[in-house]
């Protein structure tokens, strides 16, 4: 087989279905890559090359045996570290839960292996979610695979990066305020946050419970949709799982069709902030949209420049009590217990050697915007706030199909440049943030390089909740025209690595 | 506007149970009121008669059918735990000692 680590999902399984190449053939091919390349991109945390490659021997002898698989049997996938997975490291970037191995899978993580999709290893990541670029990691920052000196987004860079790199063609992420579609978006990549409850949140380290959600992530839309299918569902041990059948995904992928669908344009979200180059791109978007025979409308949605500001008081509060639960007892790290000290001095030392800059950043403002005298001004102002921006949307889905924007606001910045400037790092989720607090889902996929850069532009579309499949539709239509004008894949254009 | 006094912050690590260096309260200081400012525009939004919004799906009194499922064993949930003594976590002194 020609290049098997460019191939998409898709076809590794035609490829594997027709007896061309095996599952184990393409997870050594992906291990061969991420032992040449990672050293410089550091996607991965953990590479668990045995467990991957017994998975793959699995789904091969399964599939020589006539055994009815699923979609993505065989194809090897890189899992965000925020996942528990059983007998693998689980750290979630941070110093607090190095070394610990979870007990147990995550829903999400038994689906996959259910579904004979070999787990290649653990990906980086902000220190639990909280970054725009991976910086936070506790374990060094990952590189984005267009230019190894810039971010790959974050708080999920290290899935993003591995698709871009070409160490994985699946990956999965999480997303609670733009780490899945922030990360797609400068790398060039695909990525969805799902509608909140429509993929289980069960042994996924919570950040903020009424935000975090996972999703698929790919280098194309159909991939990333039949990724969808395998990890969405209701699972009875989350209890805000939605209970009603998962959306046509697939199926929307495969039929790209616009004509006659309502798109509306965001005004909030354009102008002051967003780089020219990112506005170019969007702009052509339209264009095609409306050359596919969509019927494209400018839309206001007048609360969503409030919307930062509520997330980072909403953000803060979960996560300050989410994380309460780090405190050197049960698992991870514990600190100076040399048997003088109380457990709040062991808890106290533990917490401060554990967590990095920004979590303590995060859990302090979290514990002022809930404290007596604040919490109404802050914490309570900030659900208000959350109530109107749902209230936008829904008046905006009144009168479209769905709602597009540039899912960044810049193309992927330089590695250390926002480090000092926790504000100007906030400013990178302006677009992506108001799904989350609405609970909708949202989609990014590669319109482009920005013509002064040359780094990969995202759209972001929005759906209704439950109506993920219209992201997938709109997303297809528009990267089929993109492929045939470009005449291939973003990544054709993108600098070989050295490592390769 | 907000100005957080280095006490403040003292006060909000002590509530928070994370140890932060005396020479940490004032770099601290500094980015949180930075962060506050940021977010202080909240209070310029009219939400008069506005509900506020916990969750973005409205649920309540989520049950599960009610199966006795295997759980995990004492071994495996101890596994992880920094310190353990007869089957259970060891923890650093609770009660003083007066």
């Amino acid at each position: 087989m020609s290049d098997l680590i460019r191939m998409n999902a898709s076809d590794l399984v035609e490829a594997m279905n027709a007896g061309q190449v095996s599952s184990v053939e393409i997870t050594q091919a992906h291990l061969d890559r991420i032992a040449a390349v990672d050293g410089d991109v550091h996607a991965f945390l953990h590479v668990d090359s045995k467990g991957a490659l017994d998975a793959a021997a699995a789904v091969d002898a399964q599939r020589a045996d006539g055994q009815n698989l699923s979609a993505l049997a065989g194809v090897p996938l890189g899992l965000k570290d925020i996942l528990a997975s059983k007998g693998l490291p689980t750290t979630c970037g941070s110093k607090m839960l190095e070394g610990w191995i979870p007990p147990y899978d995550a829903t999400v993580v038994t689906k996959l292996r259910d579904a004979g999709i070999p787990i290649l290893g653990k990906t980086n990541m902000d220190e639990f979610a909280m970054g725009s670029s991976t910086e936070h990691s506790a374990y060094g920052p990952t590189h984005n695979p267009w230019d190894l000196e810039r971010i790959p987004g974050g708080s999920g860079g290290g899935s993003s990066a591995c698709l871009a790199a070409f160490e994985a063609p699946l990956a999965i992420g999480s997303d609670t305020g733009g780490s899945i579609r922030q990360p797609a978006a400068v790398t060039g990549t695909v990525g969805v946050k799902p509608t909140y409850g429509g993929v289980s949140r069960y042994g996924v380290v919570a950040l903020a419970s009424s935000l975090d959600q996972v999703g698929p992530c790919a280098r194309n839309v159909l991939d990333t949709a039949l990724l969808h299918s395998v990890i969405a569902g209701h699972d009875p041990r989350d209890s805000t799982s939605i209970n009603k059948p998962v959306p046509d995904v697939v199926g929307a992928a495969r039929r790209g069709d616009v004509k006659g669908m309502k798109i509306g344009v965001v005004r909030e979200l354009s102008g002051e902030g967003f780089q020219a180059g990112v506005q170019t791109r969007f702009d052509e978007t339209v264009t095609l949209l409306e050359g596919l025979g969509a019927e494209v409308v400018e839309v206001s949605c007048p609360n969503f420049p409030h919307a930062l500001a509520a997330y980072y008081l909403i953000l803060p509060s979960e996560c300050s009590s989410n994380l309460a639960k780090f405190d050197g007892i049960r698992f991870g790290l514990r600190v100076g217990d040399d048997g003088s000290k109380s457990v709040e001095q062991v808890m106290s030392e533990t917490r401060a050697a554990g967590f990095g800059p920004e979590v303590i950043r995060r859990i302090m403002l979290g514990t002022y915007a809930l404290s007596a005298g604040y919490y109404d001004a802050y914490y309570g102002q900030a659900q208000k706030i959350r109530t109107l921006i749902a209230q936008d949307f829904a008046k905006a889905f009144a009168q479209v199909d769905v709602l597009i924007s540039p899912t960044a606001p810049t193309t992927a910045f330089k590695i250390g440049e926002k480090m000092a400037d926790p504000v100007s790092m906030y400013l990178n989720d302006v677009a992506t943030i108001p799904v989350n607090l609405a609970g909708l889902p949202g989609m990014s996929l590669p319109i482009g390089l920005a013509p002064e850069d040359n780094l990969p532009v995202g759209l972001q579309i929005m759906a209704p909740a439950m109506a993920d499949d219209r992201l997938y539709n709109v997303g297809a239509a528009i990267e089929r025209e993109l492929l045939s004008k470009w005449g291939g894949p973003i990544w054709a254009q993108a600098p070989e690595l050295a490592g390769a | 506007m907000t100005a957080i006094s280095r006490e403040e912050v003292a006060h909000l690590a002590h509530l928070a149970r994370i140890n932060i260096a005396d020479d940490q309260l004032e770099h601290f200081a500094k980015q949180l009121d930075a962060i506050l400012d940021a977010v202080a525009q909240v209070s310029q939004v009219d939400t008069a008669n506005v509900p506020a919004m916990s969750h973005p799906v409205p649920m309540t009194n989520v049950f599960r059918e009610d199966i006795p499922v295997a759980s995990l064993a004492p071994g495996a949930a101890l596994a992880g735990a920094p310190a353990v003594e007869d089957s259970r976590f060891r923890v650093p002194r609770i009660l003083d000692e007066e």
